[in-house]
């Protein structure tokens, strides 16, 4: 009886340290299949050049400067209304009202939306209601808005990653200590003052944790842009607003899918991979850094 | 105020105490309030537009229907007109700019079509809708008109055969997804087949494996150990969707069929493991989070029974957490369902209806990711790719509301003992 005791335990304890270590294993052989296959090909010339002779040759400047032009107008979206709906959740709202409640299953509603669904809200509601009445107002029915391009894109992203945002500021601003919230108020400063010069200056670090999670969520999510903006092949790069735009994850899912000759740019494809999953790799890995420091605080 | 005085420095009254009133904080805060509904009213904006935008589906086939009854072709300008305001204005700029060969003849066949049309309402009202409304679209297609370009001419050779089709709704539960070609079926069986082939497969490498990471994490991994386990896990939920996609694509592909040696290198088995690796951090955080919420008193008790440190575990622990294991399950599934990337990517994309996991399959969400692109706007494909997006949307928000309140409710009870 206790010799089998111990069969089941030992096995139970082993198979589920495999598991641990089958996941871990498959993220390591991710990372290193895609550095084999990308290292070659990877240099400074590679990030810094246009694609030649239809895409066989040649770099992918445009689809980083657009993936960095993306993130850029997304967060400028993105971090100020989720910080402040973070700073509403925790300040103001009483934890059980159901209007705090009803917000916070919004959040949790958004996280789990399906990223394509974004993708067809941005063409339902950006580019066929907001673009094509912004043309009929201001244009006079000339096509402008109405159409795929990086505003529309950046926007959808940013809606996205909004509950990124949220959820790691309201983290952050738990971790402000409340003798600090309560000796602001004893010294005199309103509420409003409390949480301008206390309360915000805290939770700083939350707000850039936020940022870079959702830059890194939004570099990677391609689904959102497949038709709000994200153009296979451009001739230059995006000027205004209403232009359309090049990106690293559509690039890989363009290539590799729909290329005419899949073999021959495997090697673009492996490299273009590489600088989207270091890219988002590197932000990961700070994040969760400021954020275990973070934790350690609270402890 | 007047502190040189020989009073004292401040007199607190009644009327000092008083809060003052501050336009621009109260204005900053109702600016909170509102903004802090923003999240609200998107998740209702996203209901609103995405089932919006699938009314085509419904209208064409209202249309093609009280067509074939009616036999009169004096309502089309009407119909057409109120489709869209803003799509119709812009049409027939882009549509002048874009003609062609096929697409320059059609304006004329629309307008005269009509009096022919009523001439011999037997054979062609009930194709007309489709046929006068295809110009008029077609023209938004811009950057992908090669596959228009195929299908559209084919379309306008056979329109009663199409007409047949949309007239009913019965269509939608048909086992055929032909979207593009000269005879469109619009079935949604292949496509449902397809995602829930592909979840199952998905949950099931998934969820055992994810749970007991947890279960190690939680239950048996010394504490230094689980403060790296759990971020390093995490790590492979920031890994973009694509680059899974990609890497399913081009080395487990290859790697399983050599290993399993079937046909298709592109399957169902394959698009599943691949969005078995995007559903892991999800389980595993909610389980873990479930697992490490069980309070100690629980483990104490039964360790000073004599009960093992697995035995608490699998017989204390996990049975205690297990709304919250459905949960993480649960949301596992909603990420899976709508996955589109490594769908499109890894799956093969045929929409086949068969339940062999090493077939091609297309699921609803890389259907939409494929063919929208294609798609002209306004026509009744667009809405059909529409009303799939608001199938997953439901399902999700479903499955996101049973997680929320059914379960977390029922772990907060079972753990409370009440």
């Amino acid at each position: 009886m206790r010799l089998k005791n111990k069969i089941i335990g030992g096995a139970i304890t082993v198979s589920s340290a495999l598991s641990v270590i089958l996941i871990i294993a498959v993220i390591v052989i991710i990372l290193v299949v895609t550095i084999i296959g990308g290292k070659d090909k990877l240099s400074w010339e590679f990030l810094t050049s246009f694609p030649r002779e239809g895409m066989m040759e040649g770099g992918i400047f445009p689809a980083i400067y657009g993936t960095a032009l993306l993130v850029i107008i997304m967060s400028i979206a993105a971090v100020p209304f989720g910080a402040i709906t973070a700073i509403y959740l925790s300040e103001y709202a009483h934890e059980k009202s159901w209007l705090a409640q009803t917000i916070r299953f919004a959040v949790r509603t958004l996280a789990t939306v399906p990223s394509i669904i974004f993708g067809l809200f941005g063409l339902g509601f950006f580019i066929q209601f907001v673009g094509a009445g912004m043309d009929n107002w201001f244009l006079g029915g000339q096509l402008k808005w109405a159409q795929p391009n990086i505003l529309w894109a950046s926007l959808t992203m940013a809606l996205l990653t909004l509950p990124v945002v949220i959820v790691s500021v309201e983290e952050a601003i738990r971790t402000v200590p409340r003798e600090l919230r309560e000796a602001s108020l004893a010294l005199g400063a309103t509420k409003w003052q409390t949480i301008w010069k206390v309360v915000i200056p805290g939770s700083i670090s939350g707000i850039m944790t936020g940022t870079i999670l959702a830059v890194s969520r939004g570099a990677g999510e391609v689904a959102p842009i497949l038709f709000t903006g994200a153009a296979y092949s451009l001739a230059t790069l995006p000027t205004s607003l209403s232009d359309q735009f090049m990106n690293l994850g559509y690039h890989i899912y363009v290539m590799s899918t729909q290329s005419s000759n899949v073999d021959q740019t495997l090697p673009i494809q492996f490299a273009t991979t590489l600088v989207l999953l270091m890219l988002t790799f590197t932000l990961n890995l700070t994040a969760v850094l400021i954020r275990s420091r973070l934790r350690r605080r609270v402890k | 105020m007047n502190s040189d005085q020989a009073k004292p420095a401040y007199i607190f009254t009644a009327e000092s105490l008083r809060k003052k009133f501050r336009f621009s904080e109260f204005f900053a805060e109702k600016l909170i309030t509102s903004v802090a509904f923003l999240s609200i009213a998107v998740i209702i904006l996203i209901f609103f537009f995405v089932f919006r935008e699938s009314l085509p589906a419904f209208k064409h086939r209202l249309k093609a229907t009280t067509e074939e009854s009616r036999a009169s072709a004096g309502n089309k300008p009407e119909n057409y007109g109120s489709s869209e305001p803003a799509t119709s204005e812009k049409k027939p700029e882009t549509y002048k700019g874009e003609e062609k060969g096929t697409t320059e003849k059609k304006p004329e066949t629309y307008t005269g079509a009509e009096p022919t049309a009523a001439k011999k309402p037997e054979t062609y009202t009930g194709a007309e809708p489709t046929a006068a409304n295809k110009p008029e679209t077609y023209g938004a297609v811009k950057d992908t008109s090669v596959s228009a370009d195929e299908v559209n001419p084919d379309e306008s050779l056979r329109p009663s055969e199409k007409a047949e089709n949309q007239g009913s709704l019965i269509s939608l539960f048909g086992i055929e997804w032909f979207p593009v070609s000269e005879n469109p079926r619009y079935g949604l069986i292949p496509l449902f087949i397809g995602t829930f082939k592909v979840t199952m497969i998905a949950i099931l490498f998934a969820a055992p494996i994810s749970i007991l990471a947890a279960l190690f994490s939680s239950s048996f991994a010394p504490p230094w150990l689980r403060e790296w386990i759990k971020p390093a896990i995490e790590l492979l939920a920031g890994f973009p969707s694509v680059v899974i996609g990609f890497f399913a694509l081009m080395v487990m592909a290859t790697f399983l069929q050599n290993m399993f040696g079937y046909v298709t290198r592109l399957n169902s088995f394959v698009g599943g493991i691949a969005m078995a690796l995007a559903s892991i951090p999800v389980i595993f955080t909610i389980t873990e989070d479930a697992l490490t919420a069980i309070p100690a008193t629980y483990k104490e008790a039964s360790l000073a029974l004599g009960a093992s440190k697995w035995q608490t575990a699998v017989f204390v622990t996990l049975p205690a957490a297990t709304p919250g294991i459905f949960a993480a399950v649960l949301l596992g599934v909603g990420r899976v369902f709508g996955e589109t990337m490594i769908a499109l990517m890894a799956t093969g994309n045929a929409a086949l209806s068969g339940l062999n996991p090493f077939e091609s399959v297309r699921t609803l969400a890389a259907t939409i990711g494929a063919e929208m692109a294609e798609v002209v706007f306004g026509d009744m494909h667009y809405g059909i790719l529409f009303l799939i997006g608001s199938l997953l949307f439901i399902f999700n928000f479903s499955i996101n509301a049973i997680a929320e309140f059914y379960i977390k409710g029922k772990l907060v009870r079972k753990i409370q003992g009440r």
